[in-house]
């Protein structure tokens, strides 16, 4: 395949990431406002919401020093180097060498740490507030999340997200207690990563519960829209990797137009259903006390472990 | 169904029994705990169901319907009448906190995997893999037992070690002869009754299932 086609189809994928997360956002906000028994809002809310607040002044905080304002850039351009690494629609893509699963991490991580040294920046207590609780979290949640992604590069013998995902997708059928593992963590860790509901709920504003929420509350306008929008590429990240590790099926050659349009259709359903499933887990979850956050993820940590294990005792 | 795949299938049942045995470790609810009980008899008496399949061992059928009974329905039964008639619902105290009792666990995983892995590399059957997890479900179920302060709780744990042990002798030897295990079965159900008699001569004792009254017994 050459590699101009590739180029064009690694570009396509990131603007595909970048374009269709706001509408798995308002796909999960959609179903979870029915499972409440609520009418729902439309499903491209999101895109208005992000465009609207595009077309606002910006205010910020006198004292407010220029990381204050970087970070909104740092951290819609690290979730959207996240999407371009993570195999979305094709593997073999020339973007995905760059960096592997630890890398990926790393990318998270960064994000990370940016959001939080924005939300002491401001100095307001619930800027620390909320940088406190979200860097307890993501120590936490980290080393579960590697583990987690350890366990399906023993599988496949490599860390290379697309070496993964062709070697798991090609294989012939075969059960993995161990995959089954450490998909049941991967998803503890995404509800925690993604500040969904049992760890942290993104739709309150109350001071006892809220953890994103409580960083970006000094934000405003073009910068809050990024950061909103980062927030639902982080999730459509999640969701793929989550998709690539576990379900990889159907997904197309790097270059290879003919494999797209199933590509994408597969996608869709994938994502479909996830979506309906996170809305449904959101639905019958209760959120946890704050304190009860380390035991959630201590037990996201034990399962990814004990899916190595399983791996090592269960091969035959 | 292939032999590869029944093995598969068994494999999984089986690390959603050490699910459940970790699961139980970190309940703090005697409801949840009763209908972990239950789980876990299912997921027995589903793989008992596969081997007997893919084995062709008849005896296995009447286990994985005496399972079926006497697990999934019976004991729980039992336990929920129990907790009901004591007011015991929500009580469930650890000695030590979770998140530690938690880490012992994958100690004691990491120990009953290596101590098995010698025995499955000589095994023949399609279950030997499984030895490993039947053998950590039973550490942990003992963990359990070990770790909870209350009587009820601790039952629980020892019938959830019984669960291991009857895993581990389908996946060692296809399980044991049929005399044996309706034996094994008659034992466990009284043995579950004398529980719940106990129970009610404990708390007429002490006014509270807290086993720790019992240490007392001497000095007074």
């Amino acid at each position: 395949m050459s590699v101009a086609a590739e180029s064009a189809f690694q570009i396509l994928q990131s603007a595909f990431v970048v374009l269709a997360a706001p509408l798995l956002m308002g796909w999960v906000n959609m179903c979870r406002a029915w499972l409440q028994n609520r009418s729902a809002p439309s499903i491209l809310l999101p895109y208005f919401t992000i465009g609207k607040l595009f077309h606002k002044d910006a205010v910020i905080a006198a004292r407010a020093s220029p990381l204050f304002r970087l970070t909104p850039y740092v951290l819609f351009g690290c979730m959207w180097l996240a999407g371009g690494i993570v195999p979305v629609l094709a593997v073999d893509l020339p973007f995905a060498p760059t960096a592997d699963i630890i890398a990926l991490v790393g990318v998270f991580a960064l994000a990370r740490v940016f959001s939080a040294l924005a939300a002491m920046d401001i100095g307001t207590s619930f800027g620390g507030l909320g940088a406190r609780r979200e860097m307890l979290i993501g120590f936490l949640a980290e080393p579960a999340m590697l583990m987690t992604l350890f366990t399906a590069a023993f599988i496949s013998g490599s860390t290379q997200l697309t070496t993964i995902v062709v070697s798991l997708a090609h294989r012939e059928f075969a059960i993995y207690p161990s995959l089954a593992f450490a998909a049941v963590a991967f998803a503890m860790v995404l509800l925690a990563e993604n500040a969904r509901i049992p760890v942290d709920n993104p739709t309150t504003h109350l001071e006892l519960t809220m953890v994103h929420e409580a960083m970006i509350l000094e934000y405003s306008a073009r910068h809050l829209a990024l950061i909103e929008w980062a927030a639902a590429i982080k999730l459509f990240a999640y969701a793929t990797i989550g998709i690539a590790l576990f379900a990889p099926w159907g997904i197309a050659d790097g270059g290879n137009w003919a494999a797209l349009p199933v590509a994408v259709g597969a996608l869709a359903l994938k994502l479909f259903l996830f979506g309906a499933g996170l809305a449904l887990l959101e639905t019958l979850l209760a959120k946890l006390r704050l304190f009860l956050v380390p035991e959630f993820l201590s037990g996201a940590f034990l399962l990814a472990v004990l899916g190595m294990l399983t791996h090592f005792l269960v091969r035959g | 169904m292939s032999q590869s795949l029944s093995g598969q299938l068994v494999n999984l049942l089986a690390a959603f029994l050490l699910l459940l045995a970790f699961e139980m470790l970190s309940q703090r609810r005697i409801l949840t705990l009763i209908r972990l009980l239950a789980w876990q008899g299912a997921a027995l008496a589903a793989s008992t169901l596969i081997v007997a399949y893919s084995t062709g061992q008849t005896h296995l059928y009447f286990s994985a319907v005496l399972t079926l009974v006497l697990k999934v329905i019976l004991i729980p039964w039992v336990l929920h009448r129990l907790i009901d008639q004591l007011h015991v619902r929500w009580d469930v105290e650890t000695l030590i906190n979770i998140p530690t009792t938690m880490l012992i666990g994958i100690g004691l995983v990491i120990f009953a995997f290596a101590l098995a892995a010698p025995i499955s590399e000589m095994a023949s059957t399609i279950t030997r893999s499984t030895l490993g997890i039947a053998l950590a479900s039973v550490l942990l179920s003992f963990l359990t037992m070990i770790v909870r302060r209350k009587a009820v709780p601790q039952v629980i744990g020892f019938l959830a070690m019984e669960n291991g042990l009857f895993f581990a002798a389908t996946s060692a030897t296809y399980g044991m002869p049929l005399v044996v295990e309706l034996g094994v079965a008659l034992d466990v159900l009284v043995g579950t009754f004398i529980f719940g008699i106990f129970f009610f001569h404990i708390r007429e004792q002490f006014d509270s299932l807290d086993i720790r009254h019992m240490e007392k017994l001497k000095e007074d």
